[in-house]
Formats: C-alpha cells, structure tokens, sequence
C-alpha cells in the first residue's frame, strides 16, 4: 500500500484483434480520504491562501490532479 | 434559513471560447451525482439522521449549493455570447430550442434531473453510504471534466472542487464512524 503516491496502474488484457490501438497501462486515482477512517486533532495546515487555492486547509488531505487533455496514452 | 454571500465560494474564470465543454459541465449541474442532486440529497437526509451528524449533513449540503452556482457560471460564461449555430455545433441545438441560453437542470446528455437519483431510506448507514458514493462519482466526473478541456483556467475551478469531494467523503467517513461509536458513548456515566 503506497500512501503518498495517489495513483495506480493497472494492466488490461489486450486482444490481437482490438479495432484500436491499445492502452496498455491504465490509471485511476486513490486520493488521501482513503486512508484516514477519522482525521486526527492538530495536524498541520495551508496558510489561509493556500488553502483556497488547493480547496483544503489540510496537507493531509490534498489530492492533485493533472488534466490528461492533449496528452498522449491513458 | 441561510444568509447569502454575493459572492463565488472559488474564482471562477473561463478563458476560452468553448460551448461544448458547457454541454459537458452539465453534467455536474443537473445529473445524477452533480451539485443539485447533492445539495438536495444531504439537505433532505438530515432531518432524520442522529442529531451528531445534522450539523454535517447542513454545512456540506449547504456548500453544494455554491458549488452548483460555480458550475453556473461556467456554464452562463460558455453560453451567453454563443450564437445558434455555435450551439448547435456544440451539440446543444436541442437545449436552445427548449431554453435559449437559459440553465436547465438536465445532465450532459439532456435527461431533467429527477429525485430518483436521491435517496433517503432513514437508516444512517445507509444514507451515510451513499453520500460517500455520491462524493467519490462526482469527484470522478470532475476528473473526467478537468480531463476534457485545456482551458487552464477552467481547470483551476474544477480541480478546486474536485479537492472539496475528497473532504466532503471523509467527513461523511467520520460521521459513519461516530454512528457506529454512539452506543459506547452512551455507556460511559
């Protein structure tokens, strides 16, 4: 179980008669929640402006997310 | 009763011309997972919910609301100038000929919204189970949403209320957790 990295691969079965070019690795996201049954007191936060952009005001909690628009595979 | 802040929860700004991706951005307005379904769902599911979670079930249910006036600007942004022949290449030919550049609560394929796709069975579990579900689809359909355009700005918006679903599930994560924790509690004199 890797905590810190929010994403995972997986490999699906690619048939020798797919109409398209096959995705050999695909990925889906596993964001922090997952791991946290009940968020502990005190733990360390954004400053105030920070914690608008990112939309938490927890580290422990952020989950980023790349646009996968114009990119090559998955 | 709710006190209105005129203004966004987050900056919304769309910097590219781009009525398609209004189409898409339906989806989270008037779908099953979107804002409304959510804001509805959580407001409705508290008043029989143990009193230790109602207070949850209101703050999150009233965020949604302006979440759903987020999506609204984008979509009023993406639409208001797009001529009738913009939007029919955009797909929503069948929407202007219902609303003009009127919002309509509809998903991105065009089905109204319906309060099937909310529930409220009056078991805890159960309702809280579901809330988390509806979190984790929305924060998926934003990941599809942030996916579909290269417009950075808009991506900005979107990721930010990505991030809120991923807080919201584990709040209603916590809540499961202090429903279950509830029995024990009352033990202790």
């Amino acid at each position: 179980m890797n905590v810190s990295n929010q994403t995972r691969e997986w490999y699906p079965f690619v048939g020798p008669f797919d109409p398209c070019p096959p995705k050999y690795v695909k990925t889906y996201v596993v964001p922090p929640n997952q791991f946290i049954p009940f968020q502990p007191m005190n733990l360390p936060q954004f400053s105030l402006q920070e914690a608008l952009r990112r939309g938490t005001l927890w580290p422990a909690l952020y989950s980023p997310y790349d646009s996968k628009c114009g990119k090559e595979g998955t | 009763m709710w006190i209105y802040d005129k203004k966004l929860q987050y900056p919304v700004r769309v910097s590219k011309c781009d009525p398609q991706m209004a189409k898409y951005l339906t989806e989270q307005y008037g779908g099953a997972d979107g804002e409304l379904a959510a804001a509805l769902r959580y407001l409705n599911q508290r008043y029989t919910i143990p009193d230790k979670v109602i207070g949850l079930l209101t703050d999150i249910g009233t965020e949604e609301f302006a979440h759903l006036e987020m999506i609204a600007t984008m979509i009023y942004k993406l639409t208001k100038d797009a001529t009738p022949d913009q939007l029919k290449a955009a797909g929503l030919g069948a929407h202007f000929a219902a609303h003009d550049s009127a919002l309509f609560y509809n998903n991105a394929s065009g089905v109204p919204w319906t309060a099937a796709y909310i529930q409220a069975k009056g078991d805890p579990l159960a309702d809280l189970y579901e809330d988390i579900a509806a979190e984790e689809k929305a924060r998926a359909t934003y990941q599809w949403l942030i996916d579909m355009t290269d417009d950075v700005d808009l991506q900005d918006s979107l990721k930010y209320l990505r991030e809120r679903e991923i807080v919201h599930s584990l709040r209603f994560k916590e809540a499961v957790e202090i429903i279950k924790a509830d029995r024990e509690t009352k033990k202790v004199y």
